[in-house]
């Protein structure tokens, strides 16, 4: 495929708003999680929630899109001055030539569980305040973030569970190439709510400390929320030595269960294949993998053997979810971001909360930092229904 | 948008209120049947091992019962095409029950429910049911959905240079998201679309941004339906096909955009 260049990046997350204070905390190995305070659940476990979502408030004329979930992305959109990047690209290329996709698993609907505590007695019907098309719909952080930025082209949400945010950069590049769009506003938006902290506790997915990924004694995962953004466009004469470029795109699907992965990684290995082959790379052109590791014994165990098939098993890779928990439909782009950044700083995360690596997987995990120039790295991301994406990023030359 | 993106269309499947499938949907858009609206009716699904099946929603039942008729009709083997699954809203029904498990005191939501409560839940059943290990999207763009999903295969099919099967599909809600949502009943329509012309190709569709109206349906009831559901908005699309009529329709997409696509039978 064509290699595109992030010409802008941001991430949010319980890590810290934006770039500066995320990198801060990857290089102090400091985690984002901690005892869940959220609304009114009662669960004992721990999650990556970010501060001051709920103080955001959005203008009047977005008003109709307020909810957690696009007020977490109206707060991302900010940092690093990445909506000015936009609309500076959208000035030159006009608003109609960027198109928007962005990934989330339950858009807005904290505001519809909360909205369902104050029917009416009588009638059942929810309060009159309640909008279905600006706060609950799928599609809504894609609305918002396409108004927000004052773009105009072709606008759409993938919700593919935990897969979303990353297949927005494999759609969003080939309409760059198909000329569908010169250039893409990609990322992933999620937010805390109660549907996925109870519904991941009904699956005994939920670990009751911060979540150990690659652990022998691992135990679940640990949810956190995040906003992360990229603006990919073709790469200019001008992109520079240390510019971050998307070089391969690979997508399959599992065929085999709704909500647990391929027991050899099947479909995970598909996924590594085809992003190694649409970036022209050999497995030891990899210098890095950011693993999907979530922390579940059966995730964890399938990722690394379709890893250890694929790119064998001295590759360092991490999982950076003990840092920012499993931010689900924002986790492939807030994992591309942080792939982003440790192309241009060198740095390898260690990965967090992991005590004793599980001997019986067979891959090379890191505990500490490890700082290194890098070339080319890698980022899984897969999801419920057997959906599986993974990305390589490169450093220009 | 530069470069028109074109496909033939292979196979079609339809599924939606009093039209059970798509040569009687067919013969009601061409006119030589009478629209005669009632309640969607599913065909059962075989393809899907019992336990399986039990767990399924209406609207994954729905999807897939399109996405199976389309593939049928054109021969093709669904484990080995790409999908693209677009729905403005996904499965109500069962959001409807988490949130109201939710509001209550006691919140332990069924493991089930949670998994069907991904908008690629049909997505991933597909693949449970039929095989299919290639790439899979799940698309959602509220009233666009249709119009979303048809751009996102047909840039597939230039860049990747194989066949992709498109899956629109929305159902109703329950109250009380009905009444904020009134999706009247559900509908879905299945393109197998291919990268080049084949002997049983039906039409070959190219397709433009546009700034005309989208096109409206003579019978109220059908017009009724193309406004009311997303999927359905595709409608002035299928009934050019069923009439075998070549020339540009226009299809609702975006608020501050339309899509035209051009209609060239292969007969």
């Amino acid at each position: 495929m064509r290699p595109l260049a992030l010409s802008a990046f941001t991430a949010t997350s319980s890590l810290g708003r934006g770039l500066a204070a995320t990198l801060a905390s990857l290089e102090a190995a400091r985690t984002g999680l901690a005892p869940c305070r959220f609304e009114t659940v009662q669960l004992a476990t721990h999650v990556g929630e970010v501060a001051g979502v709920d103080e955001e408030r959005l203008p009047g004329e977005l008003a109709e899109f307020d909810c957690r979930n696009n007020r977490l992305a109206a707060l991302a959109l900010r940092q690093d001055g990445f909506d000015e990047a936009v609309r500076a690209v959208a000035r030159r290329l006009t608003p109609r030539r960027i198109g928007v996709w962005l990934g989330t698993s339950t858009s807005g609907i904290l505001e519809t569980e909360l909205a369902y505590r104050r029917r009416d007695p009588g009638s059942g019907a929810l309060p009159g305040s309640f909008r279905y098309r600006g706060a609950h719909n799928t599609f809504s952080v894609a609305a918002f973030v396409q108004r927000a930025l004052g773009l105009e082209g072709p606008a759409v949400v993938i919700s593919s569970a935990c897969s979303s945010s990353a297949k927005v950069f494999a759609s969003a590049q080939r309409a760059i190439e198909a000329g569908l769009v010169d250039a893409a506003v990609v990322g992933g938006v999620d937010s805390l709510c109660l549907t996925t902290l109870y519904g991941f506790h009904s699956l005994q997915l939920v670990a009751r400390t911060p979540c150990r990924p690659f652990d022998a004694e691992r135990d679940g995962l640990s949810i956190g929320e995040a906003a992360a953004f990229a603006l990919l466009e073709r790469p200019q004469g001008r992109t520079g030595a240390g510019a971050v470029l998307l070089l391969g795109t690979g997508e399959s699907s599992d065929a085999w269960h709704m909500s647990a992965p391929h027991p050899e990684g099947r479909g995970a290995a598909a996924a590594m294949r085809q992003a190694l082959e649409a970036a022209r790379l050999e497995p030891k052109d990899i210098d890095y993998l950011n693993f999907h590791g979530t922390g579940t014994p059966s995730n964890d165990a399938a990722e690394a053997r379709a890893v250890a098939a694929v790119l064998g098993a001295r590759l360092p890779g991490s999982s950076t979810k003990g840092a920012t928990g499993h931010t689900l439909g924002a986790a492939g782009a807030l994992e591309a971001v942080i792939c982003a950044l440790a192309l241009r700083h060198g740095l390898m995360p260690g990965g967090l909360n992991t005590r004793a690596i599980d001997p019986a997987l067979g891959v090379t995990y890191l505990l500490e930092n490890v700082h290194a120039p890098l070339r080319h790295v890698m980022s899984n991301s897969f999801g419920f229904g057997g959906s599986n994406c993974t990305l390589v990023l490169g450093s220009a030359a | 948008m530069s470069g028109a993106l074109t496909a033939w269309v292979e196979g079609v499947g339809l599924v939606g209120p009093g039209l059970a499938d798509w040569p009687a949907a067919a013969q009601v858009l061409a006119g030589t049947a009478p629209y005669e609206p009632q309640r969607t009716v599913l065909p059962p699904l075989e393809c899907l091992p019992a336990a399986e099946r039990r767990r399924t929603g209406r609207i994954v039942r729905l999807a897939l019962a399109a996405g199976l008729e389309a593939t049928a009709r054109a021969g093709a083997d669904a484990a080995r095409l790409p999908a693209v699954f677009s729905s403005s809203g996904g499965d109500g029904e069962n959001c409807h029950e988490i949130c109201q498990v939710l509001a209550g005191a006691d919140r332990q939501i069924s493991p089930t429910r949670f998994h069907n409560s991904v908008h690629n839940a049909a997505s991933g059943y597909w693949g449970i049911a039929t095989g299919a290990t290639a790439a899979s999207n799940a698309l959602c763009a509220y009233d666009a959905s249709f119009g979303a999903g048809l751009l996102e295969a047909l840039v597939q099919i230039r860049i990747e240079e194989t066949p992709a099967l498109l899956i629109a599909y929305d159902a109703d809600y329950p109250e009380p998201m009905r009444s904020v949502r009134p999706i009247p009943d559900a509908f879905a329509v299945a393109l197998l679309l291919t990268p080049s012309a084949r002997p049983g190709s039906l039409a070959q569709l190219t397709v433009d941004a546009s700034e005309e109206s989208a096109e409206r349906l003579a019978d109220p009831q059908l017009e009724a339906l193309r406004t009311q559901v997303p999927a359905a908005r595709s409608l002035p699309l299928l009934r050019r096909m069923a009439r075998g009529e070549r020339g540009v329709v226009v299809l609702d997409y975006m608020e501050n955009q339309r899509l035209a696509l051009e209609v060239s039978p292969c007969h």
